[in-house]
């Protein structure tokens, strides 16, 4: 039997969900919403070990394995597209990078 | 095990919480580290220190790393020097510290006080490795062609090699008049100024 209990963990994983939500409506600069997805990312493995843990399973650990290569691959490929958007705009604004909107010049807002 | 479990989570919400608010990247990076060594301990006091450890070394060791080379990266310009010298003052670098110490302070008591119960591992390893390889064999294959994937994305897509622009951003210029738009005119100031841009 566990050591521990479960809620406080899980609340503590729910409020970082929450503020790496937060982080992505609320911030504009790329960077930073990319660094939010991280934080919803490693929030969700957080709640997976904790989940894990508690039922002595180890499938909880396995998933956050999974979840780390996701957030890695994740993470360099959009890295990648933050540096061509750059090159391209000189600007990390998500509210400029807006060409993919209908009935705007593109790449100006 | 329960203060343990309090003070990291304490830190970890603190640091998130300064990453979301912070207005320079460098330093929001900075607390985003000190976030994740405190889930981290997290981990720790869970029973979970392989995880722990895959915490530190992966996403505060390669990610933070991946992150600070590209914030690097796109502050190249006369004005990095003048930066260098402000990210050096103590303002930046005494909040993550002051969180940093206290981390190091509980993993130091937690190390100090011998057998602990919050090493004792709540699953042991072997069962993890079994579990891993052995139901859960497709998707870690699955996981192997999303990274192989990620790579080659990442190397496609970060390659520098642009002369021109996409043709629907030059298509104004070359063959707008073969367009039957009559918006091409208000289109083209906006057009010819994106180019000369890239070309820059």
């Amino acid at each position: 039997m566990p050591s521990f209990q479960t809620q406080p963990v899980l609340i503590v994983a729910a409020i970082l969900f929450a503020l790496g939500l937060t982080g992505v409506l609320v911030r504009r600069n790329i960077i930073f919403m990319l660094i939010s997805v991280e934080i919803m990312l490693n929030a969700a493995g957080l709640a997976f070990v904790a989940a894990g843990a508690r039922w002595g399973q180890p499938d909880g650990q396995v998933m956050f394995l999974f979840i780390l290569a996701m957030a890695a691959s994740e993470i360099s490929v959009a890295l990648a597209l933050v540096m061509q958007a750059y090159h391209q705009h000189k600007t990390l604004d998500v509210e400029e990078l807006n060409a993919l909107k209908d009935g705007t010049e593109p790449g100006f807002g | 095990m329960s203060l343990l479990f309090y003070i990291s989570s304490v830190v970890a919400i603190v640091a998130t919480l300064l990453v979301i608010t912070c207005h320079r990247p460098i330093h929001a990076l900075l607390y985003l580290v000190v976030s994740f060594l405190a889930v981290s301990m997290i981990f720790l006091s869970l029973g979970a220190p392989f995880v722990a450890v895959l915490e530190v070394i992966l996403y505060a060791g390669a990610i933070i790393v991946l992150l600070i080379f590209v914030v690097m990266m796109l502050n190249l310009g006369q004005e990095a020097a003048l930066q260098e010298k402000q990210w050096l003052q103590p303002k930046v670098w005494v909040g993550p510290s002051i969180l940093v110490a206290v981390l190091l302070l509980e993993m130091s008591i937690l190390l100090l006080r011998g057998e602990s119960a919050a090493i004792q591992p709540a699953v042991d390893m072997k069962r993890i490795s079994l579990v891993l390889f052995k139901e859960y064999v497709i998707a870690v294959e699955l996981v192997g062609f999303l990274l192989m994937a990620g790579i080659v994305g990442a190397a496609h897509i970060g390659k520098h090699k642009k002369k021109h622009p996409h043709r629907f951003l030059q298509n104004g210029k070359e063959n707008g008049h073969a367009d039957n738009n009559e918006n091409n005119k208000e289109v083209k100031p906006g057009e010819l100024l994106k180019e000369e841009m890239i070309h820059n």
